[in-house]
């Protein structure tokens, strides 16, 4: 019964940054990756606005997207609305749930007004470390928020899974973004507050109307000072490059081919005579599963200093 | 699913209530009100939320069913038309193929009780294996095919489509897209009507296609599509919009908002059928304006209907054939046309993008059957659902896939075509119902010498974890009788079966290895439930021994998301980290481990 309670009461609210009465429909992208609560976070906006008297279309794709990929939901509410989507450079705020989603979906936003607001999450995915290649870099965006702050009119980069985190529920991120949302848009406290009890999971209003008064408050702060930022850090490697070298002793080799099907590289074979073989040297990144897991000690992994002139980077 | 947002406006009594609701649940709430009896489905994405909400529909009002695939789906919906009873079959367009062979003579049959086929395409490709336009199947079958644009015309038109489909005795398509069924705006909905059940109708030459039967229902269907234009000429459901008359945009489903997005002034005829096509209302379109362009996704249908009026239109030359709309889309078409000005460029800073494919599950146990699908060596026939994720890295994997159930097949063609690699096929529990079944007693029956890995994760599980005969439950999630995989299999004449606990990889290689080695037609079941549905497991999650981990990354493999590269370096390569909150505790991770440094997390890594 305490639900209309525990939400920021953040009486002297912000001035307001769109104004959806005006002819031309607000566009509102939420993004970020399967699980994370997008689409929660667009069914409360969608729903606040048309309790609001506007025109709502939410678009939304999933199907794939449970299995870890990039989710995205275009709401746009006004007056009239057609296009259920989002035109790239015409969204007015887009809310990540994930710093790489975020970056990927920038080039929607407006230029000139738009709002970018993102949790400094990241998930990592498998892909992105793919390469065993000594010193590969991970395949995530290292771009950082200053970046952002400079392309975009505002940007504000928020550690919303750690504030929830610290709030004892971990999912309740995808709040702590909705309340800072709210700073942007028009609708009245009250009304955000009525509509995110009626979405979140009963057991959870307490932690999510926190949530929610934390990222409010985080961009009132921000607001008054400086844009706060953890910059992405990107770990940068310390090894001396070396060139992988196989030594295959062809009498201790007893054709298992345990080597052969377990190379992450594919790189090796049985020859003719059923011995290992490494028929891919350029694919060789020197992991050494060859070397522990050959039953019978047949190959050595030689790690060789590497002439600086080959390859440098990457 | 859509209970908050009944929560949200529920206050309202009157009869014509406003509801937020997605294309599909708009579909699903015009059929219950339209007073359908029986719907039947086999669950694909975008088409599978039409038949979960009609299940929270009345047990009362309505039989809503999963079927074993589409095409019994739809003999299940004409036998409740047989029968005299409003009836609905749902599929996206790849399940039409399907359905097809039925379908073709259920145009013939007509109805008795309305039927009305959703078919939900999937330009785009967001989540099928092609983007075939399901309107030429409707133009083949010669039946209307209405098309919504949003989702009160979704609303509108599957109560319009019962109404035409009794009136004019033929089956409807109402066609939906992705982008229709997944978007959500208000509906104005209504309450359900009782359509009194009709009685069987005894009519052989009708229901009973023998060639002289058919013969004569031929010559119907072709009057009645004649009948069918003329009202699709007439009725309301078209309509012109006046604009400006140098030119004028014809138009259907989910193109028309695009189109007025884009041209909010322009002349448009907004089709609600873009199949038949009525000649004298396009005709009369035509004349009024000086310059005619048809915006549809996918297919010339429109354009060429027009075409052969002799009236000179531009459609496909300048909006693709491939792909989804968009207001950009069709912006980028009428600039082309010289009609809108080119929008100001400007250079946007890209970022670096990420890739970021849908990947298997932490904890998932196709990934342990493709570890060792992956290590037999195999030549390997893969099919539809989830484990197709595993032709992508770190897996590769699968070799083939073409359709539902069409691994089987495919590998015992190639076993017959003399394959020198050993032939594996792959399909999930409920493809194997679906369309592999019939194939596995072709394999039997021919001798092929392949090996079949059945992925028996007791869920369909990439679309969300819907119900199916092996799973022991319904649509509505009553309890039903439970295939069993291992009776069946030996029925169709199997001699070798074995099941295998998935996540015991080492027993998962040797008995595919045996599988292999067996001369004959051997079925392999990996048993294991899915991590996500019907619940959602997670066990005690490991953790790396950061110091110990010598960076072999063998674990990485597994392409499981829990698994990522740490901070810390080992020769010159990223020693692996474990995500606490996404892993499950499968331990697959740890069987693959060189120097065993996986171990389950103690309490207080765990918080």
């Amino acid at each position: 019964m305490n639900e209309q309670s525990s939400i920021a009461v953040n009486a002297d609210s912000e001035p307001v940054a769109f104004n959806a009465a005006l002819a031309e429909p607000t566009n509102v992208l939420i993004v970020g990756v399967g699980g994370q609560g997008v689409i929660l976070v667009s069914k409360v906006l969608a729903s606040l606005a048309q309790a609001h008297g506007y025109e709502v279309k939410q678009s939304e794709v999933h199907g794939m997207a449970k299995r870890g990929g990039t989710v995205f939901s275009h709401v746009r509410f006004g007056p009239r609305v057609w296009s259920p989507t989002i035109a790239k450079g015409e969204a007015d705020v887009l809310i990540a749930l994930e710093w790489a989603e975020g970056l990927r979906w920038l080039p929607h936003l407006k230029r000139d007004t738009g709002v970018f607001i993102c949790d400094t999450k990241r998930i990592v995915p498998p892909f992105a470390c793919l390469s065993r290649r000594p010193g590969a870099p991970m395949r995530y965006s290292t771009e950082t928020a200053e970046q952002v702050a400079a392309y975009v009119s505002e940007a504000y980069a928020i550690d919303a899974t750690k504030m929830a985190e610290e709030l004892g529920n971990e999912r309740a991120a995808n709040v702590v973004l909705l309340g800072a949302l709210s700073t942007v848009l028009e609708f009245a406290l009250p009304e955000w507050e009525k509509t995110v009890t009626a979405f979140v999971p009963k057991k959870t209003i307490a932690v999510n109307s926190a949530a929610f008064e934390l990222g409010r408050n985080w961009i009132a702060e921000a607001k008054s000072g400086p844009a706060t930022a953890d910059a992405v850090p990107a770990p940068v490697p310390a090894h001396a490059p070396y060139q992988p070298r196989l030594e295959i002793t062809d009498a201790w080799c007893k054709s298992c081919e345990i080597c052969v099907k377990l190379c992450p590289e594919r790189c090796l074979t049985l020859n003719a005579d059923r011995i290992a073989t490494l028929v891919a040297p350029e694919k060789c990144t020197g992991c050494r599963l060859c070397e522990w897991l050959c039953p019978d000690f047949a190959i050595r992994v030689h790690l060789d200093p590497e002439a600086p002139a080959m390859e440098a980077a990457q | 699913m859509h209970t908050p947002w009944q929560a949200a406006t529920a206050l309202n009594t009157d009869v014509k209530e406003l509801r937020p609701l997605t294309g599909n649940e708009a579909i699903a709430r015009a059929a219950w009100e339209a007073g359908v009896r029986v719907a039947a489905a086999y669950p694909g994405t975008p088409s599978t939320e039409v038949l979960e909400n009609l299940a929270t529909y009345p047990a009362e009002d309505l039989h809503a069913q999963w079927s074993t695939n589409e095409k019994v789906a739809l003999d299940v919906a004409m036998g409740a038309s047989f029968a005299g009873s409003r009836a609905l079959c749902a599929m996206k367009h790849v399940g039409l193929n399907v359905a097809a062979d039925a379908f073709m003579t259920a145009t013939y049959i007509g109805v008795n009780g309305g039927l009305v086929l959703i078919v939900c395409d999937d330009p785009g490709i967001h989540s099928s294996q092609n983007e075939q336009d399901s309107r030429i199947y409707g133009q083949l079958a010669s039946i209307p095919v209405l098309e919504p644009s949003d989702a009160q015309e979704a609303y509108d038109f599957t109560k319009l489509a019962f109404e035409i489909s009794e009136q004019f005795d033929t089956p409807v398509i109402v066609r939906s897209t992705t982008r229709l069924s997944h978007t959500r705006s208000t509906v104005s909905v209504g309450l359900r009507c009782e359509v009194p059940p009709r009685v069987f109708l005894e009519r052989p030459s009708k229901n009973v296609m023998i060639p002289a039967h058919a013969r004569g229902r031929h010559l119907f269907v072709l009057e009645r599509e004649a009948r069918l234009k003329d009202y699709l000429g007439t009725a309301e459901v078209s309509r012109i919009e006046k604009g400006q008359t140098s030119f004028g945009v014809v138009t259907a489903g989910t193109c028309y908002p695009y189109v007025r997005e884009v041209l909010p002034d322009a002349t448009v005829l907004k089709l609600a059928a873009s199949w038949p096509l009525p000649e004298p209302l396009l005709r009369e379109f035509c004349a009024s304006v000086d310059q005619v362009f048809v915006v549809e996704e996918l297919e010339p249908i429109i354009e060429k209907e027009i075409a052969s009026l002799g009236i000179k239109v531009e459609g496909k030359r300048l909006f693709p054939r491939a792909g989804e709309f968009s207001p950009e889309v069709v912006r980028a078409g009428f600039v082309k046309a010289g009609l809108l000005p080119a929008p100001p460029s400007y250079n946007a800073w890209v970022p670096e993008p990420v890739v970021r494919p849908p990947v298997l599950c932490a904890g998932c146990p196709h990934t342990s059957s493709f570890m060792a699908v992956r290590a037999s060596g195999a030549r390997v026939a893969g099919d539809i659902g989830c484990y197709t994720l595993a032709v992508l890295d770190p897996l590769r994997g699968i070799d083939t896939c073409v359709a539902m159930g069409s691994s089987i097949g495919n590998a015992i063609g190639m076993a017959k075509a003399g394959e020198t690699k050993p032939v594996v096929a792959t399909i999930g529990d409920s493809t194997f119902l679906h369309a592999g079944l019939p194939a596995l007693i072709d394999a039997v029956y021919n001798q092929a010498n392949i090996a079949v890995m059945l992925l028996d994760n007791h869920i369909t599980a990439m679309t969300g974890g819907q119900e199916h005969p092996g799973t022991g439950k319904t649509l509505r999630g009553e309890p039903a009788p439970q295939v069993d995989y291992e009776a069946l299999i030996k029925a169709c004449g199997v001699k070798w079966v074995k099941k295998v606990d998935s996540y015991d990889l080492a027993a998962t290689h040797q008995a595919l290895r045996e599988a292999i080695a067996y001369r004959g037609v051997a079925v392999l079941i990996s048993n294991r439930p899915c991590v996500l549905d019907p619940i959602k497991i997670k066990g005690p999650p490991l953790e790396v021994i950061t110091s110990q981990c010598t960076a072999c990354q063998s674990c990485m493999n597994l392409g499981c998301p829990a698994l990522t590269w740490s901070d810390e370096w080992f020769e010159g390569r990223h020693r692996v980290k474990i995500d606490p909150a996404l892993c499950i505790g499968c331990t697959l991770c740890a069987q693959v481990c060189t120097i065993d440094c996986i171990k389950i997390a103690s309490p207080a890594v765990t918080q």
